[in-house]
């Protein structure tokens, strides 16, 4: 069949007034896109690293984790950009874990009164944050010696 | 070529069975990984180093290698039912739909395999020096 461009589109995103419940929708497959990518790319090159040895480890620290005083500076700037994205995968993960969680309550039948609704899409848009402000936390003590 | 309409075609044949599978399957494995990463980020955060002879000599253990094995294959089968809904959504055109989806199976099941392969062969031969 052939597509007739001049038909017209139902509204979309732009007409509607955002919130959290339209929000959590989005947000959950943006991050489970993340968490596929960009999340599961890093894991595999940390997995791969470990298991190839010293050297490869060593590649994968200064890379990813921290270049090192005599770092170079492509070296630098991947730490920068892997940081981001160790934030990005954290929220991600938190934030794809809590509205998961959330449709699971809601594919018992449960949680659909208009307030509640509003109510849990709220709610795991703040344990997400609070959890990745915990997760940065501990690792900015533990590792990069911040706090 | 057949000139029904598509409602006139299917009607009458019952369903195909299987309209629930992909929303099942996308259930058991978010079970599944709520299970396995909840695991991986505990054992994250109790690792006592993060040198490499620790490390290797950690994800050795049948008791981490084989949770690690199993959260890598649920993750990626349900990453793959999640961006194929994607797909589905958003590549509106046939041919690339076709293309998208190619891909798809081929990233998550190259990623897949070596993720188990790199876990597998370092529990059963042991780090290199």
């Amino acid at each position: 069949m052939a597509k007739n461009p001049n038909r017209p589109l139902s509204p979309h995103l732009q007409v509607y007034r955002w919130s959290p419940q339209m929000a959590i929708s989005i947000f959950h497959r943006a991050t489970g896109f993340v968490l596929a990518t960009a999340g599961m790319m890093t894991l595999l090159w940390w997995l791969s690293a470990i298991g190839g040895g010293a050297e490869s480890y060593a590649t994968f620290q200064q890379y990813v984790v921290s270049a090192g005083a005599d770092g170079t500076a492509l070296q630098i700037a991947s730490n920068w950009f892997f940081r981001l994205v160790a934030l990005a995968v954290t929220f991600s993960f938190f934030q794809h874990l809590a509205s998961g969680l959330r449709h699971l309550v809601l594919d018992i039948g449960a949680g659909y009164e208009l307030k509640t609704n509003r109510l849990w899409a709220s709610v795991a848009f703040v344990a997400a944050i609070f959890a990745t402000a915990l997760v940065a936390l501990i690792v900015a003590s533990r590792f990069l010696g911040v706090l | 070529m057949d000139s029904r309409t598509y409602i006139g075609r299917v009607r009458g044949l019952g369903s195909a069975k299987h309209g629930g599978e992909h929303w099942l399957k996308q259930r058991l494995t978010a079970i599944g990984n709520i299970l396995l990463t909840t695991w991986f980020v505990l054992s994250l955060l109790m690792i006592p180093s993060f040198d490499h002879a620790a490390l290797a000599q950690w994800l050795a253990q049948p008791l981490v290698a084989v949770p690690m094995i199993l959260m890598i294959a649920n993750i990626f089968a349900h990453a793959r039912l999640g961006l194929q809904v994607l797909i589905e959504d958003y590549v509106h055109d046939d041919g690339l739909k076709f293309a998208a989806m190619t891909l798809l199976n081929f990233y998550v099941i190259a990623s897949a395999v070596f993720g188990i392969f790199v876990v597998a062969k370092l529990a059963f031969t042991g780090a290199p020096a």
